[in-house]
């Protein structure tokens, strides 16, 4: 009895499993194929010296010309076969040409003889090795014989074979460090660990600095509330590129308002370049301080775009929060501001913790905003931003994944740090 | 000591707040005539405590005549402490320097009535200067966050209604002239529809950005109910994975992704977004949803099985249904995702007829097209997320605070 209570359960358990599994397995497929599989790439191509142009796989260009006529008899025409290697860094190998000669002409003269041949009216040069860059010429002697038609006999008709092999350096099993030398040797590396570490750790707890204070003047109830609640959030629910163009035109040193109003009301005299001055001079009491003027602009703009998320999460936990325990605070006659030391803060500090790991995460890995708002000039660039500058405008693949790799390794810590902490803390 | 007294907090306040409304009107009259207005703020640093010290002594006969008198009284004191001409403004402008002055003492006023309101002008405890100071400060704080975080969609609008002529004459002049007909108003908008494509963007945005939800949601429901109800082994590590593949930032991914596209030749196609924006949503929903479905009560689905339905046939009648506000909500976060992306869009995408919005804005983003076109295309791509956001603002906040950590 008991054995087929347990059979029964143990399939039930087995067909469970099945089911789960088959539930899931397009999403497993589709995250690996989009997801894991670039990411390993990633770690592929950051130790191969790949550059844009290697995207586009190396060419054999043959262009066939005649010269001469070919309707004459006793005069030799000649077909031209000119050859380019495309590519300005790889060598082609196994070079063969194929063409075919219409029967209504006899071949005289062939160059270079010592690779090509020909055989039953069949062309077949074996060029073997074409480097990078060059070029040459395979040149035809030919005249009409008796067979010739006029339609029927153009050697332009069929079109040159081409056959080769070449290296292509994506899947061949070649590796070097030299990208990694060259993003930690730069001297820049320093200054861009600088950045990123400043830009993510000022915009993180500003965001919940602001974010904090936005709850703690929303908790209260007022009329019209819930409208400013929703107001608060459209920085963040916006499309970046919109709110990032915002604030390029706000802050324009020749249109936008802000330095117009600046100017006009005697406050500067010089229209200040917000997203473009790496520093600005700022006098106090006699000492000179340079302050890093685009960088603390774009910190702004991350805390402006983000404060509402976590205005949200800490107004829902605080709403959450029995009000009777302020009332017992007020009855000891605790003072508003100790009520909010002693009570709020430490009930508090468990989702603002969970927060400031996951934003510090997300900021770390912020792309867009930056590379709207100062394209990474101006002391600004981020590791983010180097993916993008070595990939894709210095055109150097190899180096951009690299820093990715760098990237994803700081990810991994942070993340590590968040799973092990977030056991902690109920979310 | 004399900051323990209510007076001294009055003149502070009054100080404060005179200031604060000062700069505020001052910004508001450049704004809406487009002439040079100068920012005074001696004049007010007296008025402002005088009016805070007047409103402490005469806490016991307030009223609306009182309230109505003061604030006219205060405009007369502006008034004539400027010698007839608060901001120095020319002449013809008389009228709406009167109403800013208006403005201005009137906003005074009310804030002082809200954040003196009850204290006495004697000797305060601590509780009470405690009261004080966070009143004060929500008063402040409130209003400063409202402008901060309205100000760049002000500008966002107003820009995008200007001429190019009136612009480059006089940036601060943001007054629109509500005189001039529909087509002058909106050119830079039907210039974007009918010279620069922003039809096709609107469409190609919208068909992406919804079939991304279709996928999202066609792969993310059966295994975030799979992940929260069926005995699958190692649970807890395929969970840990999918919270940190959500951590996953695009720019990690984007070189192999662009290699390979290229390589294939999708990389220039819509199809090629469809193909991976569902991939970065769907662990987001997936987490999502995960959350909403354990939080169903899993005896209706005991009950269920019990009747003979199956697994499946559960999730269709029993889950979904339960769970459809979630499923709206989780649905919106994820169109708001597709929508918003930019850097994938903006490295797959290099022919114009197939450009989501994003995209065709960062095009307009060059000095041969004038500033106000580049702020029309961030109004258009700005307006379906809002209506979709005020339509629907409880889902999306529910949404938001269950996955939005990323973004």
């Amino acid at each position: 009895m008991t054995n087929i209570k347990k059979k029964n359960k143990n399939t039930l358990l087995e067909k469970e499993k099945k089911l789960g599994l088959i539930l899931l397995l397009p999403t497993i497929l589709i995250v690996f194929s989009v997801v894991i599989f670039p990411l390993l790439a990633n770690f592929w191509i950051s130790f191969k010296p790949v550059s844009l142009g290697d995207l586009r796989p190396p060419k054999l260009i043959v262009k066939e010309r005649i010269k001469g006529k070919l309707s004459n008899k006793n005069q030799l025409a000649e077909i031209q076969y000119r050859y380019r290697n495309s590519s300005i860094k790889y060598d082609l190998e196994n070079v063969i040409i194929k063409d075919t000669i219409p029967n209504g002409f006899t071949v005289k003269d062939l160059h270079p003889a010592q690779f090509c041949k020909i055989k039953l009216k069949e062309l077949t040069c074996n060029l073997n090795n074409v480097s990078s860059r060059s070029s040459g010429k395979i040149i035809i002697k030919i005249h009409k014989n008796d067979q010739w038609q006029k339609e029927l006999d153009n050697p332009k008709k069929t079109k040159p074979l081409v056959t080769f092999s070449s290296k292509n350096v994506l899947t061949s099993f070649e590796f070097n460090t030299e990208n990694f030398k060259k993003v930690f040797s730069a001297s820049e590396f320093f200054e861009v660990l600088k950045v990123s570490f400043y830009y993510t750790i000022f915009g993180t707890a500003g965001a919940l600095l602001v974010g904090l204070l936005a709850a703690q003047i929303l908790q209260k109830s007022f009329r019209g509330r819930s409208i400013v609640r929703g107001l608060l959030l459209f920085p963040y629910v916006s499309p970046v590129i919109a709110v990032a163009f915002a604030w390029v035109i706000l802050f324009d040193p020749f249109s936008g308002i802000v330095n117009s109003m600046l100017i006009q009301m005697n406050v500067i005299d010089k229209p200040i370049n917000f997203f473009g001055q790496k520093y600005t001079d700022i006098i106090i009491f006699g000492y000179v301080f340079k302050f890093p003027l685009a960088l603390s602009m774009v910190i702004a703009f991350e805390i402006w775009r983000y404060f509402p998320l976590s205005f949200l999460f800490i107004l829902a936990r605080m709403q959450s929060f029995p009000e009777e325990v302020y009332d017992a605070a007020k009855i000891d006659g605790a003072s508003p501001l100790q009520q909010f030391y002693y009570i709020s803060l430490p009930f508090l500090i468990g989702i603002m913790s969970i927060l400031f790991l996951l934003r510090f995460i997300w900021t770390f890995n912020k792309f867009d905003d930056i590379f709207l708002l100062t394209g990474g000039n101006a002391g600004t660039r981020t590791f983010t931003v180097n993916v993008y500058e070595q990939a894709f405008a210095i055109s150097n693949l190899g180096a951009g994944a690299a820093v990715a790799v760098v990237i994803f390794i700081f990810l991994l810590t942070f993340s590590l740090f968040f799973m092990r902490y977030s056991k902690k803390e109920t979310f | 000591m004399f900051w323990k007294y209510g007076l001294f907090f009055s003149i502070l306040s009054g100080g404060i707040w005179g200031i604060f409304w000062q700069i505020f009107f001052t910004v508001v009259g450049i704004l809406t005539l487009g002439t040079p207005l100068s920012l005074e703020l001696s004049q007010i640093m007296i008025i402002g405590p005088l009016a805070g010290i007047l409103y402490i002594k005469s806490q016991k006969f307030l009223s609306i005549k009182f309230h109505l008198t003061t604030i006219i009284v205060i405009t007369f004191l502006i008034f004539i402490s400027h010698l007839g001409n608060p901001y120095q403004a020319k002449d013809e402008n008389r009228l709406i320097i009167f109403m800013l002055t208006l403005l201005t003492s009137f906003f005074i006023w009310v804030s002082l009535n809200h954040s003196l309101y009850n204290l006495s002008p004697g000797k305060l405890s601590k509780h009470d200067i405690e009261s004080f100071f966070i009143k004060f400060m929500w008063g402040i704080g409130l209003i400063i966050l409202i402008l901060i975080t309205l100000i760049p969609f002000y500008i966002m609008i107003m820009t995008s209604l200007k001429n190019q002529q009136s612009l480059i004459l006089n940036p601060l002049d943001l007054s629109v002239n509500l005189n001039t007909d529909f087509k002058t108003l909106f050119n830079s908008y039907i210039e974007l529809f009918t010279n620069f494509n922003f039809h096709l963007f609107l469409i190609n945005s919208f068909i992406v950005s919804c079939t991304t939800v279709i996928i999202t949601l066609f792969f993310s429901i059966p295994g975030a109910y799979a992940l929260a109800r069926l005995r699958i082994p190692n649970k807890k590590i395929f969970s840990g994975t999918v919270i940190l593949i959500y951590l996953i930032p695009s720019i990690v991914l984007i070189i192999p992704l662009y290699a390979v596209f290229s390589y294939i030749g999708l990389r220039n196609s819509l199809f090629g977004l469809i193909l991976v924006y569902p991939a970065t949503t769907i662990p987001v929903a997936l987490y999502m949803l995960r959350g909403y479905f354990s939080a169903l009560s899993s005896e209706i689905d005991d009950a269920a099985l019990m009747d003979g339905l199956s697994r499946i046939q559960i999730i269709l009648k029993i889950a979904i249904p339960l769970s459809k506000p979630a499923i709206v909500s989780v649905g919106l976060y994820v169109f708001m995702i597709a929508w918003n992306e930019f850097l994938i869009a903006f490295m797959f995408l290099d022919d114009p007829s197939i450009f989501t919005l994003s995209r065709g804005i960062m095009s307009l983003n060059s000095s041969e097209i004038p500033q106000q076109h580049l702020m029309a295309g961030a109004v258009i791509a700005t307006i379906p997320v809002m209506i979709i956001f005020l339509y629907l603002e409880k889902f999306l906040i529910s949404g938001l605070s269950a996955g939005g950590v990323k973004g």
